[in-house]
């Protein structure tokens, strides 16, 4: 830990080479855009069901405008050097969740779920420009590695001392508000893994023994994080909730393999994920069930029982065709339970057709790629990890639920970052972005002209 | 701290890793369009996939007009399945609209004008193409009907509830104008989706009186005596009768040939009557005889010419077809020409039978929607007249309206008469049953032309079959007269 702090000395001393434009009002230019956006999707809505504007178009312009303008004046202010571009994909993506919500809200007036979500959003881009007030330095973040790890696992136990809900044991209830605290712990389970496989990478690439060319390292420094890595996937599959469970498991092999560029990690993590998969499908039926609907989604309507979820998120999506029904004209409301959480890509993808749900799968592949391109940029291994590795979160998490609703993997409980309902995962996605603006940040201060970032 | 591992820079790696991420979004990508664009049609269609019913039921359904107004209507339930049908005098004229049930699809003209009603009928739309570019369908279009408002009604009030069924139609152009079956039912019990819609379904088709059967169109009964009328056509075209007021060589009782048993009549003085007095008075023995004088041959030609064993009538909904057997030994044949055996026919095609002899032997192809419009009211297609065809020699049908005449006048049908106007009928009662057990099915079909007239105006069948009545009571003349004799008068009036 104290190597952290050296580096961080050295770089404040030494002055950038060369000054970096900021930006800044590009951000500002395309956030202005990406409320506008959102502004226009409400309104769509609104005119598409009642022929009228909604009355409340001005003050959600108003909410999500102000909110955004504070985010954008804590970068202008502290970080300064920040990639102008995640903040701008933060706040449409966000914006078109609320949208989308507000939209399938007018299916189910007695379960509104819209109110909720834009106290979550204000939550979350008040984390945002909190961390970005806060944390002047990512490399901060190093030095807490182990707490982060201690917290996490605190955060992925708590739930199985409360009640499952929906058969999954990944909520906790307090005062009428439902937290998934798995969301949070994946972000610290970033920062571990980051800090960890920063400080000991060489000895894993290096030390241990060679197995038919393949080098594998030695227990002791392999011994900690595998055991981490266990204990998560052990707490998840016995809280049910896969979707994480994968996610964490991919981050994992992801980092690894960054850090160490060893092929042989891709392929332990390869068999490993085979076997978990086999185990846990032979043993837990609700797996088996997500399998066999994967195979055959439409089994339960030739066996006369009706379209199950998935039949009915592909049927949703079918409808889009390639321009979509338009916001409010769709039916996806059809899918039933976790419209408006799992399933909220299937409104996307028959409202706004295939178009629209690429520029989505596009707005994601633009956040993740400035993620990767951050790390590119940093010269210290913690940052590049960390910056890749809140990136993959990103994108794996993308892969598995939107793959899980379109059909193309077995379908895996999961929020759609910023899009779907749920209050956590709203909070730790903005936490995601103020980190990646905070990296990139440091990544184009400290740019001494050597190599394009 | 090196940014070098296993000898290669992290950049590399972590390139690496951004192509993985890239894959997995082309993945996605190509699974969306395989999903969207690809299966997108079998998807669409699959019968699980709510959506093209949700659609359906989006806009108002067309309404289908009788007299100028609309017997039917839309409801705005507010529900996800949107407009639900419904009827005014449902019961009325269930016979022709059928019902459209949001769970038990659609029957009659509410069937058959399904595409214009519904507005998935390419005609509706302005120009072509126009639903491909608004991905919707046009407001559904209206079906007007040729029913006459006051002819149905009469022949519903006076059937008053009694099981039967009366058929009308316009013997010179073929319009339908009055279809009633009862006992009847309201189909706006099956228009929704609910419960108590599924509880009407599962009440109406276990009712044993059997409310939705379309007694006019869609069930046969033997024709009896009102058969006598084909079988006549039959003879005079064949050249058997030359002079109705000749005497013919017909014994009573006649005993089937090749059998033992002996045919009777209910009243006296048949034997050898002329065309005339038996026609008049209904000999079973004399038609009995004639049919085999005519032969299967010349029997079946005549029948088939009326509309028997016709199975392609579409008015635009099927009718059942009526049967005239065409193998048949003599005794059968006897029996055929008097309308038992084989022979069953529904009321329509015994109104057919009279309209023909009513129009100069030419009979048109009967029809109940004279047009289908847009919601405006332009027209999109006419159901229009359809070509007709000689079935007997003009000469025949001046004869056989002659014959009906008299029975009217001074024979079985006394009770159709209608001042001001010519009224040409048959009566019948028709026996059925193992061993002739069942209750008597009682006819009459009849055609009026006004004096002041040029064409006849109506022509009509009647049916009733009354499980209520005393055997002995039931005739042609006495149950079944009265009520062609209203539906008559009201087309006249009209």
């Amino acid at each position: 830990m104290t190597k952290a702090g050296t580096t961080l000395a050295a770089t404040q001393a030494s002055a950038p080479a060369v000054r970096l434009p900021r930006r800044r009002g590009i951000e500002l230019a395309l956030i202005v855009l990406a409320v506008l956006l959102s502004v226009y999707g409400y309104c769509a809505v609104g005119v598409a069901r009642t022929g009228a504007v909604p009355p409340g178009a001005v003050g959600y312009g108003a909410g999500l405008g102000v909110l955004a303008l504070f985010a954008h004046l804590a970068v202008r202010i502290r970080a300064p050097y920040a990639d102008p571009l995640p903040l701008p994909i933060g706040v449409l993506l966000n914006g078109l969740g609320l949208v989308l919500i507000y939209r399938l809200d007018l299916e189910t007036p007695g379960d509104r779920a819209a109110p909720a979500q834009l106290v979550w959003s204000t939550l979350g881009m008040g984390l945002f420009t909190l961390v970005i007030l806060v944390l002047r330095d990512h490399r901060v973040l190093q030095r807490y590695s182990y707490v982060c790890v201690v917290a996490a696992l605190g955060l992925l136990l708590l739930p199985i001392l409360f009640p499952a809900v929906n058969g999954a044991r990944i909520w906790i209830r307090i005062a009428g508000f439902s937290i998934q605290p798995s969301e949070f712990a994946k972000v610290l389970l970033a920062v571990f893994f980051a800090a960890y496989l920063a400080a000991n990478r060489s000895a894993l690439a290096y030390t241990g023994r060679r197995l038919w060319r393949m080098q594998f390292p030695t227990g002791r420094v392999l011994g900690p994080i595998v055991t981490i890595w266990l204990l998560s996937v052990g707490v998840l599959v016995l809280e049910r909730d896969l979707g994480t469970s994968l996610l964490f498991f991919g981050l994992f092999v992801v980092l690894l393999y960054v850090a160490t560029g060893r092929t042989g990690w891709i392929a332990v993590g390869l068999v490993l994920a085979v076997l978990g998969a086999f185990a846990v499908g032979r043993l837990e039926p609700h797996v088996g069930g997500r399998i066999e609907d994967w195979l055959h989604p439409f089994a339960t309507i030739e066996a006369g029982l009706g379209p199950n979820q998935l039949s009915q998120s592909l049927f949703a999506f079918a409808a889009g065709g390639v321009l979509g029904t338009g916001l409010g004209l769709g039916h996806s409301i059809l899918i039933g339970f976790a419209a408006k959480s799992d399933f909220i890509l299937a409104t996307a993808g028959e409202e706004l057709g295939l178009a629209g749900l690429a520029a989505v799968f596009l707005l994601y592949a633009l956040l993740v790629e400035r993620g990767y391109r951050a790390g590119l940029a940093l010269r210290e291994p913690f940052g590049r990890l960390l910056a890749v590795g809140l990136a993959s979160i990103v994108a794996l998490q993308v892969f598995v639920i939107a793959g899980g609703v379109t059909g193309l993997i077995p379908l895996t409980g999961m929020a759609m970052p910023f899009l779907a309902q749920g209050g956590s995962s709203v909070v730790t996605n903005w936490a995601i972005v103020a980190l990646l603006i905070r990296v990139s940040d440091s990544a184009r201060r400290q740019y001494d002209g050597r190599e394009a970032p | 701290m090196s940014e070098y591992a296993n000898g290669r820079p992290m950049a590399r790696y972590i390139r690496h890793a951004w192509a993985f991420c890239a894959l997995l979004l082309v993945a996605l990508l190509v699974n969306a369009a395989r999903v969207q664009v690809v299966q997108a049609g079998s998807y669409g269609t699959n019968p699980a996939n709510r959506r093209p019913t949700i659609a359906r039921y989006h806009q108002p359904r067309g309404d289908i007009l009788v007299g100028g107004e609309p017997v039917t209507g839309s409801t705005d339930t507010g529900e996800q399945l949107r407009y639900e049908r419904t009827y005014r005098d449902g019961p009325l004229y269930a016979p022709v609209t059928g019902f459209a049930s949001q769970l038990y699809g659609t029957t009659l003209l509410e069937g058959a004008e399904d595409a214009v009603l519904s507005g998935s009928d390419p005609m509706l739309s302005p120009f072509p193409l126009w639903n491909d570019m608004t991905r919707g369908p046009s407001p559904g279009g209206d079906v007007v009907t040729t029913l006459d408002q006051g002819a149905q009604r009469a022949a519903y009030r006076k059937l008053a509830g009694r099981k039967g069924a009366v058929a009308a139609i316009d013997p010179v152009t073929g319009r339908i104008l009055a279809l009633v079956s009862t006992p009847s039912y309201d189909p706006a019990a099956l228009s929704g989706n609910s419960e108590a819609t599924a509880s009407a379904w599962e009440r109406l088709n276990h009712d044993p009186e059997r409310p939705m059967l379309n007694r006019a169109v869609r069930q046969t009964y033997p024709p009896g005596s009102t058969f006598k009328v084909v079988t006549a056509a039959a003879a005079l075209d064949a050249g058997v009768v030359t002079d109705l007021d000749a005497k013919t060589d017909s014994p009573d009782p006649y005993r089937l040939p090749g059998t033992t048993t002996r045919l009777t009549n209910e009243g006296d003085g048949c034997t050898d009557a002329p065309v005339r007095e038996a026609f008049e008075w209904s000999c079973n023995t004399v038609f009995a005889k004639l049919g085999v004088d005519v032969g299967a041959a010349n029997m079946s030609a005549t029948a088939q010419a009326f509309g028997f064993n016709d199975t392609r009538l579409r008015i635009p909904f099927s009718v059942s077809p009526s049967t005239f057997d065409t193998h048949v030994d003599k005794a059968q044949l006897a029996l055929s020409s008097i309308g038992q055996y084989n022979t069953r026919a529904t009321p329509l095609q015994m109104a057919m039978v009279a309209a023909a002899v009513a129009n100069g032997g030419r009979l048109r192809a009967p029809y109940l929607v004279e047009r289908t419009t847009r919601r405006g009211g332009e027209t999109i297609a006419g159901g229009g007249v359809r070509p007709d065809r000689q079935v007997m020699r003009p000469s025949t049908a001046v004869r056989l309206r002659e014959l009906m005449t008299d029975v009217v006048r001074e024979g079985t049908g006394a009770n159709a008469a209608i001042p001001g106007a010519t009224v040409g009928g048959k009566t019948g009662t028709a026996q059925h049953g193992v061993g002739n057990s069942g209750v008597p099915y009682a006819w009459f079909v009849s055609w009026a032309q006004a004096d002041a007239d040029l064409e006849p105006k109506v022509a009509v069948a009647v049916v009733v079959e009354d499980a209520s009545a005393d055997r002995g009571e039931i005739s042609g003349g006495g149950d079944a007269a009265p009520i062609a004799k209203e539906v008559m008068r009201a087309v006249l009036r009209s």
